[in-house]
């Protein structure tokens, strides 16, 4: 089976995913970039569960995908909180507490 | 058809109810604070709090009884253990999260706050933290760790119109996520290696495969990094500093305590059931993370003027302490056991010593409304209590006899000693120079609050609270119990994990 083009392709998905996490400044696209690495996560659970010919990746990246859409909840919910107080999802302006 | 072989297909699990009793137990009483909320409105506030306590005090009985049985029960294939670390660990974390909740009564009574809201996400983080505990299996860490810090990330933005409280949960929560991503990255790898999400099977695994060791060091490296955020160990500390100072105060003490506990919690489970037979590969970056945290921890704090600042700084150099033992803790089963005795130990007296001194920053700040090291000078005029309770607390940080933290450090040193390790020697002095640096900053504040004077003279009394003070009640006994007795209170912390022996 064609296991390393899925590894690769995870592997590239969460280099992306993190280099989206450092460089970028707008709240959104932050949390987009760590869903990047959550897919690049289950990408590779079901590659190998396919290998393994086992079903405990695909139930793994099952509770993945839910437990992801209540933290995505979560983290829309403080964005907008953040929009709503400065008008601003800018992450480099939120520079308040430092020391 | 289809119906008829399902059903014949599932066989419901065997569900040994008794060793659920605690998790049953706390997740009634957040329904029934919710319930109570419903039904009563603005008439149940004022007992929110006493009832959320009392929850979970009567979920401390179902470990007491399941504690009397002694028998460790294995439920779902192996995934949930209730062994004797798990009810000593859900002890810790019960009790703390009781103190928490008497730290916040009147803090968010008084705040305008959202109460049962905000108690019933302390209990669901609570319930995480007890699920964490009994956790063997990637699946059940991971949702346990999403359990206990999805709570958390509201609670650290809870003043909902303070920009400072906003940032910091922000932060809190991007950081605390993008951990969970990378450790669950590593976890994916594991699960290629092992074919299997349960910790013992990834211990056999791992000591069978000899090709993919590159594999094995990066699923470790990622699943130890994404830990060490949630315990705030150096370098991936740089979030606390802020979330401490931008949070709720009560909150940061349960951050601080409660849900650092429940990081080391999961990483003592992966060490010592899952990656105990490669510890080539964990040793040096639990050593790593431990010098690193103490050191910088240590000497970041000797610069702030910012209470809670300081003790989010001191808190990652006692990480460093209390992830210490774990650096030795593969030379040999024996040594493991008296590094996990020595590790849960910290732990206890930590929790005792950090809440206690939470409880007095929140107990003085009420009075003057700010957490700067100036405002707590000449604290002895007006809150000779509050002093003595902070010279406790803050020694036992430093180590000082006979407190409860010189006890935690003595076990810490003694078993990087008797490991034999030109390593473990190292790490000993490296903490042993840790030690008297922080002594310098604890006893700085301590210098403050009984030398000099109030500013501007203002000498009214604090504001007494009956939450409070029995917080801090607790909070001293144990820490002076594990100072005075420590052979009585350590039995508790005697617990082995070694199932699968060396």
């Amino acid at each position: 089976m064609l296991l390393n083009q899925f590894l690769l392709l995870a592997a590239a998905l969460f280099a992306i995913g993190v280099y989206g996490v450092l460089a970028r400044r707008n709240g959104v696209l932050v949390l987009m970039s760590i869903e990047l690495i959550l897919n690049a996560v289950n990408i590779n659970l079901v590659a190998f569960s396919a290998v393994r010919e086992t079903v405990d990746g695909e139930i793994f990246a099952l509770f993945i995908i839910a437990v992801a859409a209540a933290e995505v909840g979560v983290g829309l919910a403080m964005v907008l909180l953040l929009y709503r107080n400065r008008r601003s999802i800018d992450l480099t302006e939120i520079d308040l507490l430092r020391g | 058809m289809s119906v008829e072989l399902l059903t014949l297909a599932f066989e419901r699990p065997p569900i040994d109810w008794h060793a659920f009793a605690p998790e049953i137990t706390l997740l009634s009483v957040g329904a029934l604070i919710t319930l109570v909320d419903i039904v009563f409105l603005e008439k149940a506030r004022p007992y929110t709090a006493a009832l959320a306590g009392l929850g979970v005090l009567a979920t401390l009985i179902p470990i007491l009884t399941l504690a009397l049985d002694g028998a460790d029960r294995t439920m779902f294939g192996g995934a949930y253990v209730v062994d004797d670390f798990a009810l000593v660990t859900k002890a810790i974390f019960l009790l703390s999260g009781y103190v928490v909740i008497l730290l916040s009564t009147n803090y968010v009574a008084e705040g305008d706050y959202w109460e049962n809201e905000y108690y019933g996400l302390l209990l669901a983080s609570l319930m995480g933290m007890v699920m964490m505990a009994s956790s063997r299996d990637l699946i059940s860490i991971f949702v346990a760790l999403e359990l206990l810090s999805i709570p958390a990330y509201l609670m650290v933005a809870w003043r909902k119109s303070d920009l400072r409280s906003n940032e910091s949960g922000l932060k809190y929560y991007l950081m605390g996520v993008f951990a969970s991503a990378v450790m669950l990255y590593g976890m994916s790898l594991l699960f290629g290696v092992a074919g299997s999400t349960q910790l013992t099977h990834i211990a056999e695994a791992l000591n069978g495969a000899g090709s993919s060791v590159s594999v094995i060091t990066m699923g470790i490296v990622f699943i130890v990094a994404g830990f060490a955020f949630k315990v705030s160990a150096a370098p991936f500390h740089t979030w606390a500093p802020d979330v401490y100072v931008g949070a709720p105060t009560p909150v940061t003490a349960f951050l601080a305590v409660a849900s650092k506990a429940a990081g080391f919690v999961a990483l003592l489970q992966l060490v010592y059931v899952g990656f105990y037979m490669r510890p080539e590969v964990f040793e040096p970056l639990i050593w790593i993370l431990a010098a690193v945290s103490m050191t910088v921890g240590n000497l970041i704090a000797l610069r702030q003027t910012n209470l809670v600042r300081l003790m989010a700084y001191s808190g990652v150099a006692q990480t460093g302490f209390i992830i210490a033992p774990l650096a030795v803790a593969g030379h040999s089963g024996a040594i493991g056991d008296q590094a996990l005795s020595a590790t849960l130990t910290y732990l206890a007296v930590y929790a005792a010593m950090n809440l206690g001194a939470f409880a007095v920053i929140i107990t003085l700040a009420r009075r003057s409304g700010s957490a700067e090291i100036e405002s707590f000078a000449g604290a002895f005029h007006y809150a000779p209590a509050m002093t003595v309770a902070m010279t406790i607390f803050f020694g036992s940080l430093a180590g000082i006899p006979p407190l409860g933290g010189w006890f935690a450090k003595f076990e810490v040193f003694r078993v990087l000693a008797t490991a034999g390790e030109p390593w473990g020697y190292a790490l000993a002095v490296v903490a042993a120079v840790n030690t008297v640096i922080a002594l310098y900053y604890y006893a700085a504040v301590l210098l403050k609050m009984w030398a000099e004077d109030a500013p501007e003279g203002d000498h009214l009394p604090v504001p007494f609270t009956p939450s409070l003070t029995s917080a801090l009640a607790i909070c001293g006994g144990v820490t002076l119990l594990f100072g005075v007795v420590p052979q009585v209170v350590a039995r508790f912390t005697h617990v082995s994990l070694l199932a699968l022996g060396s």
